[in-house]
């Protein structure tokens, strides 16, 4: 097995009174493309966002490529330039254009010079498809290029993972595919990727390994094939029986 | 039409004089308030407990009592201030003010205490997400806050920002209480010499009129050219 | 220090002051609203004329300083008929709150919603009769927040009517000061009452609001 680029041991996280992490160990090897699923309220977001530390873990440890980011007097916003974040609801800076999205941080957190950002975010979102659409201001583009321009914008920093906190739960159907095909090909070209995500077609297509997460533990994981065909957890058995009812077959084809 | 001309010409250099001070006093007391209202707002939403309380006391105090009651506690009051220090063998003679500076900081705070509202309620129409996405690119929370934060909400400010202008522009016109020479002073020092009170004060009513007016169309067109698509809020001076 | 006792003695005589204040205040108001819903009425629902009159009027007024609005009809009136600095007050300060109250109620109608209209005329009702049992309720109890607004901006701009002499709030204070020798504790106090004064105001009309609220919907989420 090839390097772990992300290792959380034993994470616990609680928000008041409310456990939300119980105890959930994982590790993601380069190159790798790990799913998660679960019902609602199970952690999922939370452990995405405890592995950039947009939250802070109650206890546990993680690393990621070998540094412990938990360790004390780790610089946060070093790690986080390391670690994409794409979000549910994209997140797009409103006041900047799709291609000052993406250089924002080229440019205040790189210090990279203005003709130099502005190259690479070009390149970026030519590699999401939306060259043409540089100009525009978030309010001006669809839900699916709002999403497209947000991995752009992570992918700039040239993270060594890129976390999918549910990508495409906010957007209409019908723009769902062109999300997932920018997912599929960074995929393909080798990204580190955790995806919490309910879209199984997905999954089946470009994950090598699940991951299924309830009531703040993880309740199996394995390769994708054995989750899918061969879940052990009856849990795990009756959740992908309702979520492929719901979301099933149609995702197959996109 | 030859005598309204002489009117005019009698009256104008008066005038004239005095609607410079007036936005002369306009112009000083907006900028002085943008710089104590923008840290004010920040700090009543991001500022730890103490820091949150003192830019509340301050917002609510002068947003609360009249801008006249403020002057007079600047101008008459602050001296009493000087002397109690100075019989404690201090120096206190900076705060014996010159009428034209207590008008500058009376209207300033007073018209930042309105603009760290305008401000704050920018900053908090601007979605949580905004920062949060920041900080996953590796922004700090003060990097987040002016690469992100500011520039959204002052473009959201804008409206609500020259509703304030006008306003300032018009209540300049309190400083003549404490004989500061603006333009309605200069109207009423005129009416003593001529005595023709009402000619002389709907002039002065309508150049007021025609300042305001003016600023309203400049902001509206400023507002134009730095609108950005999705970015609109609605305010006014409450 | 030793005017204290002098200061403290005055308060009742400010309070007094206060008093004449809180008149002005609901009297201008009241001119106001007397002045500006009519107008309002005009804007929404009158012919090209009568909207862009109010229109121009809401425009004028808000344009001049309430300050000369009060020397127009104080000292300007004088050579015609001489006001009173309580009439003159009330009245400028009414006109001025007018082009404001005609806005806010303006917007309450406006958010009412034209439905409401064509229900009410669907029904039968003359536009004077929708206007007056079907959009009229409903609007002025949305006004009700911009108008506790409205009504702390008479408040303290009621303190300009100092400058013609009325024995208001800051009048008085002005005269203990002038007495004691002592602005600053003189006007603080003067500023404490005020503030509790926007403040009263303030809750009470929030109350009032919230007394007066009609059901609202199952929040969407």
């Amino acid at each position: 097995m090839s390097k772990a680029i992300v290792r959380v041991e034993n994470l616990h996280k609680a928000y008041g009174s409310t456990e939300v992490l119980t105890g959930v160990s994982l590790e993601v090897a380069e190159g790798e493309v790990l799913v998660v699923i679960g019902p609602s309220g199970t952690g999922k977001s939370t452990m995405l966002r405890c592995i950039n530390l947009l939250t802070f873990p109650d206890a546990g440890h993680i690393w990621v490529a070998g540094d412990e980011i938990t360790a004390p007097g780790a610089n946060v916003n070093h790690i986080r330039e390391r670690v994409g974040m794409v979000f549910q609801d994209f997140n797009l800076f409103n006041h900047l254009t799709a291609l000052k999205n993406v250089m924002i941080a080229l440019l205040k957190v790189k210090k990279m010079p203005e003709e130099k950002a502005r190259e690479l975010a070009m390149f970026e979102l030519e590699r999401v498809g939306l060259e043409d659409k540089a100009d525009l201001y978030p309010a001006q583009l669809s839900g699916g290029q709002k999403q497209r321009v947000a991995i752009a914008r992570a992918l700039a920093l040239d993270p060594l993972v890129m976390l999918f906190d549910e990508p495409t739960s906010a957007l209409d159907p019908e723009l769902i595919g062109e999300v997932l095909d920018v997912m599929k090909d960074l995929a393909r070209d080798g990204m580190t990727m955790i995806v919490v995500t309910h879209e199984m077609g997905f999954a089946r297509e470009v994950s090598t390994r699940m991951i299924f997460m309830e009531k703040g533990v993880i309740a199996e994981e394995g390769p994708t094939q054995e989750m899918f065909y061969n879940p052990q957890h009856p849990r795990t058995q009756q959740f992908l029986g309702k979520i492929t009812e719901l979301y099933g077959h149609k995702k197959d084809e996109a | 039409m030859e005598g309204i001309l002489e009117f005019w010409n009698m009256i104008w250099p008066e005038l004239g004089k005095g609607l410079l001070t007036t936005l002369q006093i306009s112009v000083v007391a907006l900028s002085l308030g943008l710089l104590t209202g923008i840290p004010a707002a920040l700090a009543r939403v991001y500022g730890p407990a103490w820091l949150r309380w003192l830019a509340t006391a301050y917002i609510e105090l002068f947003r609360g009592t009249p801008l006249l009651v403020q002057l007079f506690v600047i101008y008459y009051g602050l001296p009493d201030i000087a002397r109690l220090l100075e019989s404690m063998g201090m120096s206190g003679q900076f705060l014996v003010l010159d009428r034209m500076v207590a008008a500058y900081i009376a209207l300033g705070l007073n018209s930042g205490a309105y603009q760290a509202e305008y401000f704050r309620s920018a900053i908090q129409a601007i979605n949580v997400g905004q920062i949060m996405a920041a900080r996953a690119l590796g922004m700090s929370q003060l990097q987040a806050i002016i690469n992100i934060v500011l520039p959204q909400s002052v473009r959201l400010a804008i409206p609500a920002w020259s509703n304030e202008v006008a306003y300032m522009v018009k209540y300049t016109s309190v400083v003549f209480i404490i004989s500061v020479p603006d333009l309605l002073a200069r109207g009423q020092f005129i009416i003593s010499k001529y005595y023709n009170p009402m000619e002389i004060l709907i002039t002065v009513g309508i150049i007021y009129l025609i300042v305001v007016l003016g600023i309203a169309t400049g902001m509206g067109k400023l507002e134009e050219k730095l609108r950005i698509p999705g970015l609109e809020i609605e305010a006014k001076r409450v | 220090m030793d005017k204290l006792p002098d200061i403290i003695n005055s308060i009742p005589y400010l309070l007094q002051g206060a008093l004449l204040t809180i008149a002005v205040t609901v009297l201008s108001l009241l001119t106001g609203f007397v002045i500006g819903l009519p107008l309002a009425l005009m804007r929404v629902y009158g012919g090209k004329f009568s909207a862009k009159f109010a229109a121009t009027y809401s425009t004028v007024m808000r344009g001049l300083p309430s300050l000369v609005v009060l020397f127009i009809l104080f000292y300007g009136m004088a050579a015609f008929i001489s006001l009173p600095a309580f009439v003159a007050g009330c009245i400028a300060l009414g006109f001025c709150s007018s082009a404001y109250q005609m806005e806010l109620l303006r917007g309450a109608i406006q958010s009412v919603g034209a439905g409401q209209m064509m229900a009410a005329r669907a029904l039968g009702m003359s536009r004077l009769q929708a206007i007056m049992s079907i959009i009229l309720p409903q609007a002025l109890r949305l006004a009700i927040p911009s108008w506790s607004n409205e009504a702390a901006v008479v408040l303290k701009d009621s303190s300009l009517i100092y400058s013609v002499g009325l024995a208001e709030l800051l009048r008085r204070s002005q005269q203990v000061a002038a007495r004691t020798y002592q602005s600053f504790i003189v006007y603080s106090i003067c500023a404490l009452i005020y503030f509790l004064l926007t403040f009263v105001t303030n809750r009470g009309l929030d109350h009032a609001e919230r007394v007066f609220r009609l059901p609202t919907p199952l929040e969407e989420h």
